[in-house]
């Protein structure tokens, strides 16, 4: 079934009786090629591009509960390739470049808003290190344009520039940055990967994973066993859960983050912006709702809610930021399981099981990189080989001493 | 989340500051032939469980003791607090 304009207006006229489900919902086979634990974001755009690449191989996705249902639905939407170090700028702006065709590539209206993001300074030492990130950026032709304040009135008036204690000075646009419907980019990716033959299997748990003499032969679920050549973990905040049943500990520690939904306003913020003296960030949702978020709760958390001293803190860092917003009202909160890595950057590597993959640590930051991530973790279970965007996330560079530390904050997750 | 002080009574979460597993208190031994992986692991790798967490926070708003604080990760319930130091007495660190 193909999405166009001339469909919608032929379902108008005969009651919308035409759609059909956009996936299967198949049993599973007793084996596959490939295995893909985590019918996420990541998980489905790894099926969709190894599909899509390999078409001939036999492909499943397990989701432990319904697609869709982990960080993918629960994110604040926004994508973007501001980055500063040499081993993530190239990645997440391979990223933003297929952002930019993602609707055309799965035929599926993700809703992508190239509306710009702009980070806030608010001092001299801040400006020099946005001028520092923004040329970073023009090496990989991400763009990037540093306004003073100026600018910055006449794109958003309504910020407290004359804040005594933190003044805002300027910021750094990157106009191709923006939103995408979150959802809608699960459903995009689930609906293309099944039209190329994947299964996508729901309310299917891994409980297991059957290894002999360090080969993996495939893995127990709830289902019952599913043979796999290659299995590659895909499960955000429940990957040391996961990875632990192989025996393989990880550096990463699972923490929650929240966000906020305000009530639906009027066509208010024209763009994402984030604040620079607080962890604050927001956009105005295509409903209206203020979507907003800060820093995560900083203790070890699977319980997917956080506690009110950050939502405290949050408001606040919004009403410092545009105290207009002090007159909506907060519509609802949420909280999410992060994988917080030591070094806040992620990791897309074999492991030394033969035949299985992991791919995690994205730490509050997965939902941009949910294209990218696809199509460089599909190369590195197709091929054994990473892709050249992502050869920086390795599980070694920990030993070796090779960083990837946007943050400089050292090996303390909560600080990243 | 209110922490259970076992000096000061119950106290709010926000006074602490957190540090993570309360197995970091086992330092490596810096002398012997596998120091190098053994504090390669030390540093990077966790548990990072899903239920019981022995966790270290410190009361850094308060009297400024450790605490070894015993959590459900999938609750936020708090099922104990200890203060380090006579933990680490038990344990003989």
């Amino acid at each position: 079934m193909e999405f166009s304009g001339f469909r919608v207006i032929k379902e108008a006229l005969t009651s919308h009786k035409g759609w059909k489900a956009l996936w299967r919902d198949p049993a599973p086979q007793p084996d596959y090629d490939f295995v893909i634990v985590g019918g996420g974001g990541h998980g489905l755009a790894t099926a969709y591009n190894l599909a899509k690449t390999y078409q001939k191989s036999r492909i499943a996705v397990l989701e432990k509960g319904w697609l869709g249902s982990g960080n993918i639905g629960r994110n604040t939407t926004i994508i973007r390739s501001n980055y500063l170090l040499p081993g993530n700028q190239p990645f997440y702006e391979l990223s933003m470049k297929l952002w930019e065709r993602q609707e055309q590539d799965l035929n599926f209206n993700s809703m992508v808003s190239q509306r710009g993001i702009i980070n806030l300074f608010h001092t001299d030492a801040q400006r020099d290190a946005y001028r520092r990130r923004g040329n970073a950026m023009h090496l990989t032709g991400a763009g990037g344009t540093l306004l003073n304040q100026s600018d910055l009135r006449k794109l958003v008036p309504f910020l407290n520039f004359d804040n005594a204690r933190f003044p805002i000075k300027g910021g750094l646009l990157q106009q191709r940055a923006g939103t995408a419907r979150h959802d809608g980019v699960a459903w995009g990716y689930a609906r293309a990967a099944d039209k190329l033959g994947v299964d996508i299997i729901q309310n299917c748990e891994v409980t297991g994973f059957c290894i002999k003499k360090g080969k993996l032969l495939g893995v127990e679920t709830t289902r019952g066993y599913i043979g796999a050549k290659k299995v590659g973990v895909s499960v955000a905040g429940s990957s040391s859960r996961i990875m632990a049943k192989a025996g393989i500990r990880l550096p990463i520690e699972t923490h929650v983050l929240q966000a906020f939904v305000s009530e639906g306003l009027k066509p208010t913020i024209p763009n994402v912006i984030t604040f620079g003296a607080g962890h604050f960030y927001v956009s105005q949702s295509d409903k209206g709702g203020l979507v907003f978020g800060g820093d995560i709760d900083g203790y070890n958390s699977y319980a997917q809610r956080g506690n009110l001293p950050v939502v405290e803190e949050v408001i606040e860092s919004g009403m410092a930021l545009m105290p207009m917003i002090g007159r909506a009202k907060l519509l609802r909160s949420w909280g999410g399981q992060v994988d917080m890595s030591m070094d806040g950057s992620p990791i897309i590597d074999k492991t030394h099981i033969d035949g299985l993959y992991f791919n995690g640590g994205w730490c509050y930051g997965g939902f941009k990189a949910v294209p990218a991530a696809g199509i460089t973790f599909a190369h590195l279970l197709a091929t054994d080989t990473p892709h050249d965007t992502a050869a920086a996330y390795r599980f070694d560079r920990f030993n070796r001493g090779a960083l990837i530390d946007e943050n400089g904050a050292g090996a303390q997750p909560n600080l990243h | 989340m209110i922490i259970p002080h076992p000096l000061l009574g119950p106290r709010d979460a926000q006074e602490f500051t957190y540090l993570g597993d309360a197995s970091l208190m086992a330092r490596p031994d810096p002398y012997s032939e596998s120091a190098e992986a053994e504090f390669c692991n030390y540093v990077y790798l966790r548990d990072n469980p899903a239920g019981i967490h022995r966790e270290l926070w410190f009361h850094e708003q308060g009297d400024r003791s450790w605490l070894i604080i015993t959590r459900d990760t999938l609750t936020h319930e708090i099922l104990g607090a200890e203060l380090v130091s006579a933990d680490k007495l038990k344990a003989g660190l």
